[in-house]
Formats: C-alpha cells, sequence, structure tokens
C-alpha cells in the first residue's frame, strides 16, 4: 500500500515538475507546480510526518504560489508563442551550449553523489527518528538550532527590504 | 469474505458526512432566504413544501437542467477545473472536524470510533491548509473566464484572503498554544469541565478577542457579507463566477455555504467546547455540536442582511491596520499568560 502511494506520489511530483518547465502557457506552469507540491506533501506524510506535509501545503502551494498567481495574472503574461526565437534572441548559441554542458555536469554529479551515498542510506533515516511529534520540532529548531533561524529570517527580511527599495527607487 | 465493521462503520460515517453537509448547505440556503424575507418585512419563499423548505431542491433541480455555457475566449481546461477545486476544497475540510465522543454504535462494534472521518494529530493546520487551497478555485476562476468582472472578482478574492489569512492563522495559534495541542478532538476535550461550577470552561471565555478575530476573518475567507467583495453585484455583476452557469455555478453555490458550515463548525470546537453540553447522555452530545454550529450559522446569516458591504480600501485597512496588529497582541498576551500560570 504505502509503495504503491509512494511510486504514484512520486510519479505525480516528477512528470508535473518536468511538464512546469515545459509549459507554454504561465498559468499552467503555476498550477502543475502546486501539483507537484501536493504530491511532495504525500511523499511526507508516508514519511510519517504530518507536520512536514502541512507545512509545505500552507508555505509553499497556499502562500507562496498564490503570490506567483498573482503575479502572473496581474501582469497578464503572455503565451510564449514563438519559442526557438525568443530563447535563440535572448541567449544565443554560445548560451545554449553552456547550458548544456551545465546540466550534464549536473547530471553526472547527480548519479555520482547518489553512487556514493547508496539507498540504503534513505531507508534507514526513514525508520530512524521520526518527525510527528511536533513539539520535538518545536525544541530543535528554536532550542539547538536557534541562531541559524534567526540569522535565517534576518536574511529574508534584508531581502525583503531590499525589494522594496529597488521598486521605490524609480519615484 | 470477512468484512471488517470498524471500516464498514467508518464508510458509513463518512457517507454520512458527506451528505449533512450538502443537506446542511441545501438547508442554509432557504433559511438564508428566509431570514432575508423577515429581516426586509417580506415572507420569502414559500410555494414549494411546508413554509419553502424544499425551495433549495427545486432550485438544483432547475439549475440541472440548465445549459452550460463557457465563453469563447475561456480557458476551456481551467474554467472546468475551477468549481471543482473550489468544491472539494470545502468539503475537504470538514474531514478533521470532529462532532461527537467516541461511539460502539450501541455495542455493534467490538472497538468505539470516534464520530468524525479521521483524527489527525495536526488537525489545525491541516484546515487552515485546506482552505488555503480553496482560493485557487476562485482564482482560477477569475482568470479563465476571460471576463474583466470575473478577473476582478478574482484578484480581489485572492488579494482579501491573503490579507485576513494572517490573522485567521495567528487567531488559531492562541488557541493552540492554550490546548497545548493541534488535534481539534485534544482542544474540545481540554475545555470540558466548569469554572466557579456554571460557566463552562470555553476558550471563547479566554480569547474573546481571538474569537472575534477569528470570525472576522473567517467571513473574509468565506466571502461572505460585509466582505462579499469577490461578487460585488453593483461593482462586478457576480464576480468570478460571472461567466459560469448551471451545476458548474451550482458547485460555487455549494463550496460557499460548506465553507460557511465549516468555518462555524471549526469555530465551535475551538472556542465553544465542541460537543461538550450539559443535559444530554453521552451518546447524544452531537445534538450539542449541531445546536452551536446552527447558531453560529444564523449569526452568519443575520450579519448579512443587516451590514452594508465595506469599501474594498476600507477592508483592507481593518484587515492590515486593525485585525492583524490585534491579533499579534492577542498571540503575545496568549503567551505571556500561558507562560505566567504555566
Amino acid at each position: 500500500m504505502d509503495v504503491i502511494a509512494f511510486y504514484l506520489f512520486a510519479a505525480i511530483a516528477i512528470v508535473s515538475s518536468l511538464l512546469v518547465v515545459g509549459q507554454r502557457n504561465p498559468m499552467y506552469s503555476v498550477m502543475l507546480l502546486i501539483t507537484s507540491f501536493g504530491a511532495l506533501a504525500g511523499l511526507y506524510v508516508l514519511l510519517n510526518s504530518p507536520f512536514a506535509a502541512v507545512t509545505q501545503i500552507i508555505i509553499y502551494a497556499g502562500a507562496i504560489m498564490v503570490l506567483f498567481l498573482f503575479v502572473v495574472m496581474l501582469l497578464n503574461v503572455p503565451r510564449e508563442e514563438s519559442v526557438p526565437s525568443a530563447i535563440a534572441a535572448l541567449v544565443g548559441p554560445t548560451g545554449r551550449r553552456i547550458g548544456a554542458v551545465l546540466a550534464l555536469v549536473f547530471g553526472i554529479e547527480v548519479v555520482w553523489a547518489l553512487s556514493r551515498v547508496g539507498l540504503s542510506w534513505f531507508a534507514q533515516d526513514a525508520q530512524g527518528e521520526s518527525v510527528k511529534d511536533v513539539a520535538r520540532i518545536g525544541s530543535a529548531l528554536f532550542r539547538d538550532h536557534v541562531f541559524a533561524f534567526e540569522a535565517t529570517s534576518i536574511l529574508i527580511l534584508v531581502a525583503m527590504v531590499g525589494a522594496v527599495v529597488l521598486a521605490r527607487r524609480e519615484h | 469474505m470477512n468484512i471488517n465493521p470498524t471500516i464498514v462503520a467508518h464508510l458509513g460515517l463518512i457517507f454520512v458526512i458527506f451528505n449533512m453537509l450538502v443537506l446542511s448547505a441545501a438547508f442554509m440556503v432557504w433559511m438564508e432566504r428566509k431570514v432575508c424575507a423577515y429581516i426586509q418585512d417580506r415572507v420569502g419563499p414559500n410555494r414549494v413544501g411546508f413554509e419553502g423548505a424544499l425551495q433549495p431542491f427545486a432550485d438544483v433541480i432547475k439549475l440541472m437542467f440548465k445549459e452550460q455555457l463557457r465563453p469563447k475566449a475561456a480557458d476551456a481546461l481551467l474554467f472546468g477545473i475551477a468549481p471543482v477545486i473550489s468544491a472539494c476544497a470545502a468539503f475537504a475540510a470538514f474531514s478533521v472536524v470532529p462532532f461527537g465522543t467516541e461511539t460502539t454504535l450501541w455495542g455493534l462494534l467490538d472497538v468505539p470510533i470516534p464520530l468524525e472521518v479521521t483524527d489527525v494529530n495536526v488537525a489545525v493546520l491541516v484546515i487552515f491548509a485546506i482552505t488555503s487551497m480553496g482560493v485557487y478555485g476562485i482564482v482560477l476562476a477569475g482568470w479563465s473566464s476571460n471576463s474583466k468582472y470575473s478577473l476582478l472578482g478574482g484578484l480581489r478574492s485572492s488579494a482579501q484572503m491573503i490579507s485576513y489569512e494572517l490573522s485567521y492563522g495567528m487567531a488559531l495559534a492562541a488557541v493552540i498554544m492554550l490546548a497545548g495541542s493541534l488535534s481539534l478532538r485534544e482542544i474540545v476535550t481540554n475545555q470540558a469541565g466548569y469554572w466557579w461550577g456554571f460557566i463552562p470552561r470555553w476558550y471563547l471565555f479566554l480569547q474573546p478577542l481571538g474569537f472575534f478575530i477569528y470570525m472576522c476573518a473567517g467571513v473574509a475567507e468565506t466571502n461572505r457579507a460585509p466582505f462579499d467583495f469577490p461578487e460585488a453585484e453593483q461593482e462586478l455583476v457576480a464576480g468570478y463566477h460571472t461567466e459560469y452557469s448551471s451545476m458548474s455555478f451550482a458547485l460555487f453555490f455549494l463550496a460557499e455555504y460548506v465553507n460557511m458550515v465549516t468555518v462555524s463548525a471549526v469555530a465551535t470546537s475551538l472556542y465553544l467546547g465542541g460537543w461538550l453540553g450539559p443535559f444530554l447522555p453521552d451518546w447524544l452530545q452531537w445534538v450539542w455540536f449541531l445546536v452551536k454550529v446552527f447558531l453560529l450559522l444564523f449569526f452568519y446569516v443575520w450579519m448579512r442582511w443587516t451590514l452594508p458591504r465595506y469599501r474594498y480600501d476600507q477592508l483592507m485597512e481593518f484587515g492590515w491596520k486593525w485585525l492583524l496588529p490585534a491579533s499579534v497582541i492577542n498571540l503575545l498576551a496568549t503567551a505571556a499568560l500561558v507562560l505566567w500560570i504555566g
């Protein structure tokens, strides 16, 4: 049962993530990305951590993607009609070649890393401590990793202030 | 073949809950029209059934036989999916709401089952997550219709929901801190008992500001008057569902009413002690739950026909400048109280 659910969610996540990149219509991309996040949340549930699953939905699917959707709707981003010419004009053949090489390097890197670690490592980790208990997540976050947590929040605040400053510069 | 009675009971419960939700939505439509009529000194629907009680069913039959229209310029796929998302999210949110104690169905079952679809240990967050998904139905409907009224309605709705979701979440967080649990069942059982023998230990009395914030945000989340901007008739024809007809319109309609029932049911569990109440035996305590939810729903209807719609900038100002600071203060005060008392 769990295995079937795992492959189902994994397949949905992978297929919808691939389609996000392949879509011409930005609206469909956003919707497919939400689907992909939903499938990821399903995987978290299978890993026995409903809290992570729910936060995934609330933060990514519920908050960030609504913002994406909002931007797409407000700017009324048109469908990409003639893709080859648009990309070619923007990047040029050299850029595309560099991109292809980088993608290849990244692919080799992922395969190499996975073969070093071995798949048994993941199985071990899943059987270890489950993160089901919300209280334990809280104490880990605010006791053991409190510096990293606060530093991240400051970084995000800086990014927000920066965005506001950049947006207001014209006036 | 050996059939597990617990699974059968669970499936039966799910069936009953689903149909109760649909019926309560139908009943709500009737109640709304009746209450509205009496508030405006009219009689309201009184032809179909006793005092017009079968009117919603007549409406549904009428809607089913209407032609399903789709604007030529609309995005066919998203236009079709949008009402389904709305309705699904509305129904799914109710699945973690408990409405009674555990029961063995008069000894039919060996293991007692709780009166709810499923008990999740992060139930409050699940409801929050599912309501935040419901906004997609409205936004997509607004965008895919390819009509300016729909688009404006969809944009307003997403802005409104994002603004009020913050206060909504903070009001929930204050209750979670008091209860020390994210499970709705535990939150309800924590409210058992009385202060000085007669005041029930409801979180309403510990969190009056929180309850007010929750109800304001709940009304805004369900797009009801006085916060019904996504479908403001005078400005936007019908807002995000302007281009919808027949059953796809009915799905939006259904979703709105089911959402109201869910918000009221969650408010009952969080602030009004859920199914807890005096006089009734354990197996009948769900009656208290129904009574409390009904009173909140009546309040919803009453408010709609009493208060005029706000102006859009007033809505945003109220959400960001009043409700959000109030909910932050409420959260901090609750945290201080919990730490102080221990």
